[in-house]
């Protein structure tokens, strides 16, 4: 028996319908993270027209707590047929969700999927606060003792290596944040709408973690996020143009997990082996993406990130990373174009792959002028990692 | 009276786990020792232990006493806390620190001294253990000082 002639995503699989709840300040939600789960499937739902008896699928990422039996039974359902985590407990997950739930629709395991995260912080305690635990084990003893507890301190040294070895300057992570804001100026649905960020703001707020400022760090919030995929012969159906999955990858290179800092290439963002494997599944180089959502849980691993995906040498980073080239519609490279996990809402980088949908269907608060291939980047700095192109009926070609 | 530690008491205590693979390292480091996992079989260096050598695939390393010394690998000044004990102590410094002497395998700790000290990258440190009494699980753990020695 001979190979099928190409293993890929490409053009098989399209985006059907994309849904969120409110995004909410951490601990603000009415609802529980379970019942945002089901308004975010639902509306996923509605927007792709598709009644959700028909979902035979679930996909999630990021230690998911909204159980995808409970919500078969829940929504009733005819048959679950794919239910399946991602590994890792941090947002690096969040397209390898995509691609699993694809990976299932072309293998015929499903038809219909869900890929969606659910996250109520005030209900289930915040990531960025350490609780209730006298002795740890593991990995976490070599550095809970010295005060490296929460995401900030975990990522900020190697943030500070990476600045080291290419000379990257403060102002580079400054014009991620800034771009962030700006678009969320324009979104409703972002939690820091109508509250604007300048540069002088930013160097005034209070360090966080040096080198990350209050602004560099993500926001703590509540919501759900969800989308329905489809095969692409499906998909001609729906009311929307269909966005194809153009590509997904997932993983790290040599070692990256070893643990307590001890990764061979530790100012990387985890992404140099996997970027390559995205474009060529794809077929597209980094010319051709005109849009891109990049997971920021800091600022500082956006750079790395963006850098590992080919739109600069990181010694170029200082260059490329300014406000006027990150900005919709006309920026080099518009980037978090909803305003992403710093300034939409924080839904462990789900909504970054909703922006990315609206981008293609042109339906985003602030469209970049080339959207027919839309890049998403779950996030960096950790294993595995992940990331997704989406594409137009044109980028396929 | 105890001896200052270089956080306060009340964060989390480090323990071995129930499998045993860190307990040489813990025990070392409350007799005034640094072992690290060294490969009788290639002679690879490993931090954090792990059951295997991850380079010749040999099983149970040696833990072998090490000098500690290295230099500051990168770092980082905390202000923000994230845990109730740290609420009103102010910033403090994390190193990560390359073992001279043990193949360039990292660990992390505090740089002691002023949390405001400029810390330059590549500097040379010296290791500093720190006992923490403990009721029921006393630990040390392993911190870092300017300087090539102490």
């Amino acid at each position: 028996m001979t190979e099928p002639a190409q293993r890929t995503l490409r053009g098989r699989v399209a985006v059907a319908g994309v849904g969120e709840t409110r995004y909410y300040r951490h601990g603000r939600s009415p609802d529980a993270e379970f019942k945002l789960a089901l308004r975010a499937v639902l509306a996923a739902c509605a927007d792709a027209g598709i009644d959700p008896r028909e979902i035979d699928g679930f996909a999630s990422y990021g230690e998911e707590r909204s159980d995808a039996s409970r919500l078969a039974a829940a929504l009733g359902i005819r048959q679950l047929r794919s239910a399946t985590m991602q590994w890792g407990g941090g947002g690096g997950g969040c397209c390898a969700a995509v691609a699993n739930a694809a990976a299932a629709i072309v293998a015929g395991l499903a038809d219909c999927v869900v890929v969606f995260r659910s996250l109520a912080q005030g209900q289930h305690g915040r990531f960025g606060q350490v609780a209730g635990i006298e002795s740890i084990s593991g990995e976490k003893a070599y550095l809970m003792p010295y005060g490296v507890l929460a995401p900030p301190q975990r990522f900020a040294m190697q943030v500070r290596r990476f600045m080291h070895e290419h000379g990257v300057r403060q102002e580079a992570l400054r014009a991620i944040a800034l771009a962030s804001y700006h678009h969320a100026q324009s979104n409703p649905r972002a939690v820091m709408h109508g509250r604007p960020l300048d540069a002088a703001a930013y160097d005034a707020s209070r360090w966080i973690t040096e080198p990350f400022h209050l602004y560099d760090c993500c926001m703590e919030n509540d919501g759900a996020a969800a989308i329905v995929l489809v095969s692409a012969a499906r998909a001609r159906d729906i009311a929307h143009p269909p966005v194809y999955v153009l590509g997904a990858a997932c993983g790290s290179g040599y070692r990256t997990g070893a643990p307590v800092h001890n990764a061979p290439r530790y100012a990387g963002a985890s992404y140099e082996q996997v970027a390559p494997q995205l474009y060529r599944m794809a077929g597209v180089s980094p010319a051709d993406v005109g849009v891109v959502q990049s997971y920021e849980n800091f600022t500082g691993g956006v750079a790395m990130a963006l850098a590992e995906h080919g739109f600069y040498a990181p010694d170029q980073a200082n260059e490329f990373l300014t406000v006027e080239n990150l900005i919709a519609p006309h920026g080099r490279l518009p980037l978090n174009t909803s305003g992403g996990n710093l300034a939409e809402g924080y839904v462990h980088g789900f909504e970054l792959v909703l922006e990315a949908v609206r981008q293609v269907r042109g339906t985003a608060s602030c469209l970049a002028q080339r959207r027919d291939v839309a890049l998403v980047i779950a996030a960096p700095l950790v294993t595995p990692v992940s990331d997704l192109l989406l594409g137009s009926q044109a980028a396929l070609g | 009276m105890d001896a200052p530690t270089y956080l306060p008491a009340g964060l989390p205590a480090p323990a071995v786990e129930p499998d045993g693979l860190s307990a040489p390292y813990w025990a070392g480091l409350r007799e005034g020792v640094l072992r690290v996992q060294h490969c009788r079989g290639c002679g690879q260096w490993q931090f954090a232990p792990e059951w295997l050598c991850h380079r010749c695939h040999a099983f149970d390393l040696d833990w072998e006493d090490v000098m500690p010394r290295g230099q500051i690998y990168s770092w980082e000044r905390v202000w923000h806390a994230s845990h109730a004990a740290l609420q009103v102590h102010g910033p403090y410094l994390v190193v990560l620190v390359e073992l001279a002497h043990a193949g360039g395998v990292r660990m992390v700790g505090n740089l002691l001294g002023d949390p405001h000290q400029p810390v330059r990258i590549g500097a040379a440190v010296h290791g500093v253990f720190e006992p923490h009494p403990h009721p029921t699980h006393p630990y040390t753990l392993l911190q870092w000082q300017t300087g090539p020695s102490g």
